[in-house]
């Protein structure tokens, strides 16, 4: 049986300006299941927010394609929501014009009355009741990263795309929202893709960890497996988990070191971008020695 | 004491009534009754301000109170009509207002939904732009021949002129102003699959919606400016032909009074747009 991923990246390529420009990533693939929390890490200037676009449909890759549920996607689609790096909101709109822009274009029949009703009980989820009629300038950065937060999942995409969503802010306000997002993705069963720089939020919240590295012609490296269950997985004891220092110097190893000579690290290895390196740190950890486990992401037999 | 320093507003305004009263007070000096020791008028000016300047027993400016004595008759009774050359002041403003909303108004039709697409796209930014650079710093009153020409009517030809002039700095402000919407509020409406009509009304036309309105409010502040050079070409009615019409009488008082009332009037236009603007604009 073929098995292919919710959300599948086939050999994506991207380049800016003319076809002798170098390109910024090449020969990407992977792929994100139904329901799992994806998170890609990478220097910045590696691309990341490029492939996020690609995803979204707002942008066209220059070879390659992005399969979801089977179909090429061919631009935007409202079943992939997109919490942008900037919050992009309207700012002449209220924070309830804001999220009713949404709702109103996913279900355009709807009557105004519907429209608020709905609107107001994602506001009340992120915990702006009381902010609805503020406009984006009268927030803080942390309310306003949460009604892009609200506004993505208004629409009640498939799955969710998510641009540095927590970068911008101070850390009390970042772990209560990465506890919202983790329990609301939780709820809904969302497919998530998060681009992220912190090491220790992509612990926190993501199955599977995808490492960039640095461009041009950055390639993903391996794809680290979370082996922390997410019930074991709290922010305030995050560090004392037996699998936390393994994984995380993992990654901090690879930002550090690795991303930037992989290329050297490959040489004379069988690297293939179509069939990565699922490695799992965590276990290696616990019961040494690593397991190391090759499997396609692409399409499994 | 503190509460007048520290109040700027109080101060300033206080420095302002300083400034009027030591220009009325210069002004009422200057036109003090001389007796005939005035220096020597070049004869041809002299016929032309008539007898009682050239003797000089009377200064042809009149006095502050004069001004005051003219202003006061005009708020009385600013509506009257004797005749097609004596029309109250407020009648020739009214004119001109008139003339200036309506080829606002009509410049204002064409530009922004033209500014929309010359905004958004390259192709017809490229193909309009040498038109527009040419055109554009005309000045207004040299299509006046060409109207009158062609329209045949000399009202219709003002408007005209006002609309050729309103047109550019709102056509020019629109077009910047939709091209330069920030590119993630369109990327919010794309993955909001939004259709055109819905993402230029409810994202690009409120996005740009600051810029129009300044470009609205340079439009408006010029057209006044024509149309008192217009109304002076073209004649009849309005508050321009009336100033022409009060220097043909040389009544200088009422051509004082005209330019006071031009110059408020052009306040309250631009407060107007002003408002309308506060009332699009966004914080970002
Ligand atoms: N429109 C564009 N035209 C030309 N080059 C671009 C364009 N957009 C991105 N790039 C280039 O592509 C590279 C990747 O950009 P991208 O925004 O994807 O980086 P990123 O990984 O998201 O970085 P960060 O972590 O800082 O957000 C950069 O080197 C950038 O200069
Ligand atoms: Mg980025």
């Amino acid at each position: 049986m073929e098995h292919r991923p919710l959300i599948s990246i086939e050999g994506l390529a991207r380049r800016f300006g003319d076809s002798s420009q170098p390109a910024v990533f090449e020969d990407i693939w992977f792929g994100v299941d139904k329901g799992e929390f994806c998170c890609l890490i990478g220097h910045s200037g590696c691309g990341k927010t490029t492939i996020l676009n690609v995803l979204a449909g707002l942008d066209q890759p220059s070879e390659g394609a992005v399969i979801v549920d089977n179909r090429e996607i061919d631009g935007p689609s409202l079943d992939r929501a997109v919490i942008f790096q900037g919050h992009a909101l309207l700012p002449w709109l209220t924070v309830m014009g804001n999220i009713a822009f949404a709702v109103s274009s996913r279900w355009p029949k709807w009557d105004r009355t519907r429209v608020q009703d709905h609107s107001r009980r994602f506001i009340e989820l992120v915990g702006l009741k009381g902010a609805e009629n503020k406009r984006p300038a009268q927030l803080s950065g942390g309310m306003k990263q949460r009604v892009g937060i609200a506004r993505a999942l208004s629409i009640q995409p498939k799955m969710l795309l998510m641009d540095e969503p927590f970068s911008a802010l101070d850390a009390l306000t970042r772990g209560m929202l990465q506890d919202e997002v983790l329990r609301i993705c939780a709820d809904t069963q969302q497919t998530v893709f998060m681009i992220t720089h912190d090491v220790d939020e992509a612990i926190l919240l993501a199955d599977k960890i995808v490492l960039m590295t640095n461009g041009p012609g950055a390639r993903i490296a391996e794809i680290v497996v979370n082996t922390m269950p997410k019930n074991e997985r709290h922010r305030n004891d995050l560090h004392k988990h037996p699998q936390y220092y393994a994984i995380r110097n993992h990654l901090v190893e690879f930002l550090v070191n690795r991303s930037r000579a992989f290329d050297q690290e490959i040489a004379g290895q069988n690297y293939d971008p179509r069939r990565l390196k699922l490695v799992k740190p965590g276990l290696a950890a616990v019961n040494p020695p690593a397991e190391v486990v090759a499997l396609t992401t692409g399409r499994r037999q | 004491m503190t509460a007048f320093k520290n109040s700027l507003g109080l101060r300033a305004g206080l420095l302002s009534l300083l400034i009027f009263v030591a220009i009325v007070g210069l002004w009422q000096i200057a036109t003090l009754p001389t007796a005939g020791t005035g220096p020597a008028m070049d004869p041809e000016y002299a016929k032309l301000v008539g007898a009682a300047a050239a003797t000089g027993t009377k200064s042809s400016m009149p006095t502050p109170a004069d001004i005051g004595a003219t202003i006061w008759k005009h708020v009385l009774d600013p509506f009257y009509v004797r005749g097609s050359n004596d029309k109250g002041i407020g009648i020739q403003l009214a004119y001109s207002l008139g003339r200036v909303l309506l080829g606002f108004g009509l410049a204002a039709l064409v530009a922004v939904p033209l500014g929309f697409l010359i905004g958004m796209s390259p192709l017809v930014y490229r193909a309009l732009d040498p038109f527009i650079q040419i055109l554009k710093p005309v000045s207004p009153l040299a299509w006046m021949p060409l109207a009158l020409y062609t329209i045949k009517d000399s009202a219709i030809s003002s408007i005209f002129v006002i609309f050729i002039c309103s047109v550019w700095p709102m056509l020019i402000n629109t077009a910047f102003g939709v091209g330069s919407v920030r590119k993630e509020w369109l990327n919010v409406a794309r993955t909001l699959e939004v259709g055109p009509f819905r993402t230029a009304f409810k994202v690009i036309l409120p996005a740009a919606a600051p810029t129009i309105m300044t470009g609205m409010r340079i439009s408006v502040g010029i057209a006044w400016l024509v149309i008192v050079a217009a109304e002076m070409l073209v004649g009849g009615t309005g508050i321009g032909y009336f100033v022409w019409n009060e220097w043909n009488n040389l009544s200088i008082a009422n051509i004082v009074t005209a330019i006071l009332l031009i110059g408020l009037v052009g306040l309250l236009l631009d407060q107007g747009l002003a408002y309308l603007a506060k009332l699009v604009t966004y914080p970002e």
